[in-house]
């Protein structure tokens, strides 16, 4: 009796033992030839019906995934928002890294793809002729799912940038609205001397915003060739956004107020924070969370680093990709199509999100909708030419998570200390460097 | 606090305080035998630090009356004209289909099987422990803080692969198993279950003939019960306000506990088209510690006994 | 720590003589005189359960960051045995050290204020000098229900400068307080948290310890006439010198593991709060942003024998003390 008994701690012992083991031997990806899918294959899928899991926190995916199913009455999407941006994709790689509980469907964002395309996490879609939809999306999401030769998501949403201001805080002190990043620093002076509340607008560091201000600004301090891989800050386009932001810093131009903070979202109300250089996906969250704004808003071309110029960036946006670990690809894929290239895309802009589609961002509804936030403003029209004006051949590294994550242990510096930007974005560089070669890749 | 009273501290008497105490002792009285001057100035200074308690908790009463607005625009420790709390709460009750409501049940869910099951197994382990000298005894507790003493978070993701492989990953046992070990609890029943139970009931149960798993539950579960609800409640708070765990382990929002829905409504801020809530997770936060307290105040006098009488003393 | 010892081995033997229904050491001294307690197995049967649930959920993944830390798994090049080479990163890394510096600096501040601010309460409330001593008990210990989530986002929000609390003291006084979320003060915002959270825990097991000193030692100490101040240091503070350890020790155990409120309040102070702030911080960013397992477990495994150690090193003290 004593005897069995002891026997059974070390049975379980031995048993957890040998699950650590286990799950020791699974971490691998596989990396086996892709599988070819054919729209037959698709569609037999849907016919045959079936569950599927979809990873995202897209407010807009809920009606898309109860249209669907009304009209594929045999399959059930199971829609788990499994938490937002970095804490989603922590989730998914340890499913994946543990080989089981990966969904079908992920939302992932564009900045994060790569690292996601790199692993072999991602099914490569061109296995489903996913290259018939180039066209069909507009360039900077389209570029934005791509990876070395692979597409390994369709784009969702689309973040092209604008300036959006609080009419009302520049009406009052009889200022323009700035169209260049001169006039921009230049408002941002007198707004804050006509009254010492008010901020241009708040940053705190943003790894997103800065490698977006950068992309505009023509920087490519990002250059990736497969595993090779260049960090450089110090190209022109860098040094150009790095000198006119520092001003803004120096001279407390900016509110040291966290983006998204209660405190910010107060900000956006009272007009202490006149103006917001961010993706078009702005609007649903200004109208949901800045109630006191109302009316008050309004949107404009991103400021110029030239006068006449039409440059932009992407700042967000997201694609929905279709883990290699999926057990239903088929569907999953049926879905991915439906949620972004088809009626969903519509129904996802009804519902307020900014499409990525060249046919819902040039449809009539969608440029001629009235925004009653925006004075009844045409809102639509701004963005849309944004997201034809973004400029071309920006990568991000094959490790951004991580990077990003770091950002404000390097650059957030520069808004605490006396460091300068420049100096952050330098020791960003580094710290992204020494990451890079820890995990493998040939550095500079 | 309510003295231990004459018939619980027989046999409890804690032995180690005789360095101090006189050897002869006498029982502790159930009430003070001279009243000490009440003092003044010893109150406000305490008050200073209730104060320091007080004014948080205070804060969140004041801001859970608040609507989203005027949460952002009025002075913190007072109240604004719209008094929204029954507003706000119905709101927080019905918000994503009363998802919160479906997190308070998960909560105590996860409250009933954790903490009742690591008091269990901390007051078996405990007696064990306490009333038994079997080889290898003294590396028991000394691996169990050894363990204690490796960071957690640390090994979050090599729990997670494990608990993965086994296929308990987003279902409530991987909230739960975790949950069932409290080393603090551990330590408190083998501090109890020395003093609480004589070792001649032991000895006569035994002589009875009686086998060793029918005299732990019969005899010496009801002499452990002050220590048990002690330990119960500490498991309780441990497991009510458990986050990295289930933020980790869970990914179904169904499953959540509170403390993980919360920061998920406080994360919908962040979230493009994301809808803004923080007046509902102030509320929420509210709602989430009032069970809590009143558990407190309804079992202090159990639990402070329980303290008082085992658990930790020189 | 030290584990408690069964009343049975210590022998009182001098206590034979006074047996006496209501004293449990006149009845330890009886069981002295039977035969001790043989060794056998049967105990294991009672702490077997326990052990079971505590090496699945807690030896296993130990040993497994053991396992892990002897390996180097990369994105590019896969997974390959490097022996100690991990181990010499760690023990190398300046982030490291300065996160080890940081929470060494947060202990040996915050947990002396934390454990005198709870024994000072703990002594006002058992001298029975207080005006509604139960209220005030019971107020102390209440922000201990609170979770550390939740607690963090309160004094989040309220330590804002603009709109928080700290903004409306700013106003209505005309002062500028210093930022608690600037890099000088977050360490302190984040020690206040903490020490706002488990005074009233800690004051509890203080104050339980006093409990159990018999009234009468007061008394006579009293009528020998040894002042109040007196009776603290040569009466209560020797019989709270068992509570003081075991809220020591999981006190260092808790400020090396500093994690829920640093992680938490990073959202609201990103400059501040690096991802390296603290030891448990650096590896969760290690494991979670970066997929670097391998030396996530590795500071795993250092932090633990760090904190092994001082632990020890404490316990070692406090038991001399008691020589």
């Amino acid at each position: 009796m004593i005897r069995q008994r002891r026997r059974s701690v070390f049975t379980a012992l031995a048993g957890a033992l040998a699950l650590v083991l286990a799950a020791c031997g699974s971490g691998g990806s596989d990396t086996g030839t892709q599988e070819q899918f054919s729209a037959e294959d698709v569609q037999a899928a849907l016919d045959a019906g079936g569950t599927i899991k979809v990873w995202a926190w897209e407010p807009t995916l809920k009606q898309v995934v109860a249209d669907f199913q009304q009209k594929y009455p045999k399959v059930k999407v199971e829609l788990v928002n499994a938490g937002t941006g970095d804490k989603q994709y922590t989730a998914l790689q340890n499913a994946i890294a543990a080989g089981s509980g990966v969904p079908d469907v992920a939302q992932i964002e564009y900045y994060a793809l790569p690292q996601f395309a790199l692993a072999k996490s991602m099914t490569d879609l061109k296995s489903f002729e996913a290259d018939k939809f180039e066209g069909t999306f507009s360039t900077g999401p389209w570029t934005s799912v791509h990876a070395g030769e692979g597409i390994f998501g369709l784009p969702m949403d689309s973040g092209p940038m604008a300036l959006f201001y609080n009419k009302e805080v520049f009406d009052k002190h009889g200022i323009a609205v700035p169209t260049t990043w001169d006039e921009y620093a230049t408002a941002a002076r007198a707004l804050h001397t006509a009254d010492p509340k008010v901020y241009i607008t708040s940053d705190t560091g943003d790894a997103g915003f800065t490698t977006s201000m950068i992309w505009q600004a023509g920087g490519k301090p990002y250059k990736v060739d497969g595993t090779n891989v260049k960090i450089d800050f110090s190209d022109e386009g860098s040094q150009r956004f790095t000198t006119m932001w520092q001003q803004l810093i120096s001279e407390k131009l900016v509110s040291p107020v966290n983006g998204w903070s209660d405190q910010w979202y107060q900000g956006l109300g009272d007009g202490s924070i006149a103006t917001l250089v961010i993706g078009a996906w702005m609007p649903a969250n200004l109208q949901s969370g800045v109630a006191a704004g109302a009316g008050k808003w309004r949107v404009a071309p991103m400021p110029q680093w030239e006068a006449g110029g039409k440059a932009t960036a992407e700042n967000g946006g997201s694609g929905l990709s279709i883990p290699t670990a999926g057990a239903n690809k088929a569907l999953a894929y049926a879905f991915t199509k439906y949620a972004t290239a088809e009626e969903g895309a519509t129904t996802r802009t009804k519902g307020g999100a900014f499409p990525a589609t060249t046919a819902e961002l040039s449809s009539q509804e969608f440029l001629n909708a009235e925004f009653p936030y925006f004075g009844g403003q045409k809102a639509n029209e701004v963005l849309a030419q944004s997201a034809k004006d973004v400029v071309g051949g920006w990568s991000y590294l094959p490790f951004q998570v991580y990077a990003n994550s770091i950002f404000n242990d390097t650059v957030g510096k520069a808004y605490v200390s006396d460091t300068k930007l420049s100096d952050g974005l330098k020791a960003w560089q580094e710290a992204s460097a020494k990451y890079g070669k820890d995990q493998g890749f040939a550095v500079n | 606090m309510t003295a231990p009273t004459g018939t619980r501290t027989t046999g409890t008497r804690p032995a180690r305080l005789r360095t101090v105490r006189p050897r002869v002792a006498p029982l502790r009285p159930a009430g003070r035998t001279s009243k000490p001057r009440r003092s003044v100035l010893l109150t406000v200074l305490t008050g200073i630090v209730v104060l320091y308690s007080l004014v948080p908790l205070l804060w969140l009463v004041i801001n859970a009356t608040k609507t989203q607005p005027s949460l952002l625009s009025s002075f913190g420790l007072w109240f604004d004209g719209d008094f929204a709390l029954w507003d706000n709460i119905q709101r927080t009750l019905t918000y994503n289909d009363g998802i919160f409501v479906r997190w308070l049940s998960n909560t105590l869910f996860y409250v009933v099987l954790g903490a009742g099951g690591a008091t269990l197994l901390s007051a078996v382990g405990g007696y064990g422990l306490a009333k038994f000298n079997f080889p290898g005894k003294r590396g028991v507790f000394a691996v169990v803080i050894g363990a204690v003493a490796v960071p957690g978070t640390a090994l979050a993701v090599p729990t997670f692969l494990m608990f993965s492989q086994m296929g308990l990953t987003n279902t409530p046992w991987a909230v739960v198993i975790p949950s069932l070990i409290s080393p603090f609890g551990l330590y408190l029943m083998w501090t109890f279950a020395a003093e609480a139970i004589p070792d001649e009931l032991l000895e006569a149960a035994r002589l009875d003939g009686a086998g060793e798993f029918r005299i732990f539950f019969r005899v010496c579960l009801p002499l452990l019960a002050p220590g048990l609800v002690t330990v119960l409640l500490f498991t309780s708070v441990a497991t009510w306000n458990n986050y990295f765990l289930p933020l980790i382990m869970l990914k179904d929002p169904d499953w959540y506990p509170l403390t993980v829905g919360l920061n998920a409504w406080n994360a919908q801020a962040i979230t493009a088209g994301g809808d803004v809530v923080f007046n509902l997770v102030i509320t929420g936060s509210l709602l989430t510690i009032v069970p809590l307290i009143a558990a407190f105040l309804l079992l202090q006098r159990y639990w402070q006994s329980g303290l008082a009488a085992g658990g930790v003393k020189g | 720590m030290a584990p408690p010892q069964p009343a049975t081995v210590v022998p009182d033997v001098d206590e034979s003589a006074t047996l006496g229904a209501d004293k449990p050491e006149a009845r330890k001294t009886r069981k002295t005189e039977q035969p001790r307690r043989r060794r056998s197995w049967v105990g294991w049967r009672f702490v077997a359960p326990f052990l079971v649930v505590f090496a699945l959920v807690f030896l296993a993944p130990i040993v497994y960051s053991i396992y892990l830390s002897f390996f180097q798994n990369r994105l590019v090049g896969g997974n390959s045995f490097v022996g100690l080479d991990n181990y010499g990163e760690v023990l190398t890394d300046p982030q490291f050290w300065s996160s080890v510096g940081r929470v060494s600096l947060f202990l040996v501040v915050q947990v002396p204020v934390m454990l005198f601010l709870a024994l000072l309460v703990a002594l006002a409330v058992d001298s029975g000098r207080l005006y509604g001593r139960n209220f005030f008990r019971l107020a102390v210990f209440l922000p201990y229900a609170v979770p550390a989530v939740v607690a963090t986002l309160m004094w989040g929000f309220m330590y804002g400068t603009r709109f928080g609390l700290v903004g409306n003291i700013n106003e209505a006084f005309g002062i500028t307080l210093p930022d608690p979320l600037s890099p000088e003060w977050v360490l302190t915002a984040i020690g206040n948290i903490v020490t706002w959270e488990f005074i009233g825990y800690n004051m509890l097991i203080f104050y339980s310890a006093l409990q159990v000193i018999p009234r009468s030692l007061y008394e006579s100490a009293e009528i020998d006439g040894a002042s109040q101040l007196r009776i603290i240091t040569s009466i209560k503070l020797p019989a709270l010198r068992g509570a003081l350890m075991i809220a020591t020790i999981f006190s260092i155990i808790g400020s090396f593991q500093l994690f829920n409120e640093p992680a938490i309040l990073q959202k609201i102070a990103p400059n501040a709060i690096t991802t390296d702030f603290t030891p448990n911080l650096y590896a969760y960013t290690l494991s979670f942003s970066g997929q670097q397992y391998n030396n996530s477990a590795t500071v795993a495994i250092v932090m633990g024998v760090i904190t092994m150690i001082v632990a020890y090193l404490v316990q070692l003290r406090g038991m001399r003390k008691d020589g």
